[in-house]
């Protein structure tokens, strides 16, 4: 199904389209006919070359920035990918942007004037925790055993329940959020892909938790799934299986250094110090006991998964290596924003890009 | 239009989105580098697996080791009798429930062992979360068949896997008790592996042990140390007094019989949310009531604890 519902053009807001997600998100409509804007809002510059995307920079996420852009593209559908999920990009950014962030722009899509009919949110596994109690597959039903000790978790649980009151206040907004198991993918630079990829990656000593992972184009497929099905409620997207640790690093050609069980914090300082690799306290959990999350309900409304958890990791591995020996493309993109205002909305450019490819 | 579909996958083609462009007259400024998803086959890496973990943490060449390893302690140690494991289904799920003694609780793997190398299928056994929690010892305990004793992680085995599940009802509260209070069941807490059991549709299947109280009983516990130790508890054992700190792991070499009893069906629908508490606990009397008897019935038969 494409489209919405009543045969009209969409217009999309994509917020976090500077980044990994988003940019790929606002790619993906951009070659879709029935989508007649894609704005893009961020607080860089694009890191993936945009093609019509509309793209805003916003420093600040204040409410009355948010406001104006919803009002004025007067978009029907946003997904919102500009929730941080990994505290080394900045953990004191986290409140501002997943919590603050979230905030204003429900705010300003539930004011008066709105036109949104669809909201997507990217959240996390995280939200789960994981701890000796858990269920070894969390359905979306279930809370977390323990409260969230982390910045990260706090943040994101503050900023579904923001989603949940939205959903509750705005009956007419279809709100979908969507909480994702830990992305590999080559393209996408997270904690443990980061570990995965350097000779040397932290374990704890005498544990080998069960991982689930969700390659990241299937992350993209499911945000676009989402957008396109339309189905209200909270669903784990996380790819079908589970592997231990240790057989993660043995396919990832990386050795586990053991840290002591307790403190492992303090005992990683060195070795994060070095740049050996990266252990934020969000990872210490998952590395004691993992986390699985129960996936019927996503895959329910049509979504297939192309790679399983162990697929997963294994086209990672490859994309790694492929990377170390050749480079990375997306490396040399620059955000042009002279280029891109030109191409846009210069009166001399006879093919627009920003036009709708649709045949008159 | 251009196939949007939801299976199709568009986003990751860069060569689809060059076409569309084309199509519609104009030539692409750029290409966007999303690199390719691998299609289904020749492309698609292998999924080869460099281990047999499967998503409870088990590993069937782990178990198969721990079961060599078990084997002797089996057959020369405890010297294990069964009656009745024909009871036990060769497919399909189901709960089995046992009694539970001694200070480090041999029943379980006993139970374990059993089943697997006479029936061939692999028995899931759930235990406190307190496993988990140990290093080294967590893990091989999951390696080995060893689950979170959690209704969701139950309904799953039982419901979707048809596996067969061995809980205790009676918890810690079994093995932690006095050799003074040996085969008095303790009580069968809240009943919930009744509800498990109606919830996933599977008969529970108790089995009756004896001898397991003798093979580490408990002079006595002291709880400032398992506070201390963040142990369930800190028994004292005759094995300890005995053999000194051998004691703690060698269990006294006690003849360990086992019963398998009737399988007990409910007659309620399954997948329901909420089931007559009342019901419930009725049903987990009933089998604690049977349980006991039959513990009774083999140690009135026993003539020797060492010998059967």
């Amino acid at each position: 199904m494409s489209g919405s519902a009543d045969g009209a053009a969409r217009r999309l807001l994509v917020t976090g389209a500077d980044t990994f997600w988003g940019g790929r998100v606002a790619q993906a409509f951009e070659v879709d006919p029935d989508v007649e804007v894609v704005v893009g809002m961020g607080a860089h510059d694009p890191s993936v070359p945009l093609e019509r995307t509309d793209f805003v920079r916003v420093s600040d996420h204040s409410y009355s920035t948010v406001h104006r852009i919803v009002l004025a593209t007067g978009v029907d559908t946003i997904v919102h990918t500009g929730v941080m999920v990994d505290s080394t990009l900045g953990s004191n950014r986290l409140h501002d942007v997943n919590v603050i962030g979230t905030l204003n722009l429900l705010a300003a899509a539930g004011a008066a004037g709105s036109t949104v009919k669809a909201l997507v949110v990217k959240s996390s596994g995280l939200v789960y925790g994981a701890t000796s109690r858990d269920p070894y597959a969390f359905t979306e039903t279930m809370t977390r055993a323990t409260p969230a000790h982390t910045p990260v978790e706090r943040s994101l649980l503050e900023a579904e329940a923001l989603v949940r009151d939205f959903a509750h206040d705005n009956p007419a907004v279809t709100v979908s959020v969507l909480r994702f198991a830990n992305v590999l993918g080559a393209d996408l630079s997270t904690p443990l892909s980061r570990n995965l990829s350097r000779p040397m990656c932290p374990s704890l000593f005498g544990y080998d938790p069960l991982l689930q992972f969700v390659e990241q184009g299937d992350v993209v497929r499911a945000l676009i799934h989402a957008v396109r099905s339309a189905k209200p409620g909270t669903f784990n997207v996380g790819a079908p299986g589970r592997l231990p640790l240790s057989e993660v690093a043995a396919i990832c050609g990386t050795r586990l250094v053991p840290l002591p069980p307790w403190q492992a914090g303090l005992f990683s300082v060195p070795f994060t110090r070095l740049g050996a690799f990266d252990l934020p306290p969000e990872l210490i959990p998952l590395l004691r006991y993992g986390r699985g999350m129960d996936t019927k309900r996503f895959r329910e409304t049509g979504f297939d998964y192309r790679f399983s958890s162990v697929e997963a990791t294994h086209a990672f591995v490859r994309a790694i290596r492929l990377r170390k020996g050749v480079g990375h493309p997306a490396e040399n993109y620059q955000y042009q924003e002279d280029l891109e205002r030109f191409l846009r909305h210069a009166n001399s450019v006879a093919n627009r890009a920003g036009e709708p490819s649709r045949p008159s | 239009m251009v196939g949007v579909g939801d299976h199709q996958p568009v986003l990751t083609e860069p060569k689809r989105s060059v076409d569309a462009a084309a199509d519609n007259g104009h030539r692409p400024h750029h290409v966007p580098i999303v690199e390719p998803v691998a299609e289904p086959d020749p492309e698609r890496p292998n999924a080869t697996r460099f281990s047999d973990v499967d998503e409870w943490g088990r590993s069937e060449r782990m178990r198969r080791l721990a079961r060599q390893l078990y084997d002797p302690i089996y057959r020369s140690w405890f010297r294990v009798e069964w009656e009745g494991l024909e009871k036990i289904p060769t497919q399909g799920g189901a709960l089995l429930i046992a009694n539970h003694a001694g200070a480090i609780p041999h029943d379980a793997p006993v139970i374990m062992h059993g089943i697997e190398s006479e029936l061939g299928r692999p028995v899931y056994g759930m235990a406190d979360y307190f496993f988990r929690t140990v290093p080294v010892i967590g893990t091989m305990w999951s390696r080995t068949g060893g689950v979170v004793a959690n209704p969701n992680n139950a309904y799953r085995l039982l419901r979707e896997q048809g596996q067969l599940a061995l809980v205790f009802p009676e918890g810690s509260k079994g093995p932690s008790k006095r050799f003074d209070q040996r085969y008095q069941l303790r009580r069968f807490g809240r009943g919930g592996f009744v509800e498990i059991a109606m919830r996933a549709g599977v008969p529970i299947i108790p089995i009756a042990v004896v001898g397991s109280e003798e093979t580490m009983p408990i002079l006595f516990r002291i709880p400032a140390l398992g506070r201390l130790l963040h142990l369930p508890y800190f028994p004292v054992t005759v094995n300890m007094v005995a053999m000194g700190p051998l004691g703690i792991v060698v269990p006294l070499p006690a003849k360990l019989r086992l019963r398998v009893m009737d399988p007990v069906t409910f007659d309620v629908p399954p997948d329901l949310g909420r089931y007559s508490r009342s019901k419930v606990m009725e049903a987990a009397e009933s089998i604690r009531a049977d349980l006991q008897e039959t513990v009774y019935d083999l140690l009135s038969e026993r003539r020797s604890v060492w010998f059967g």
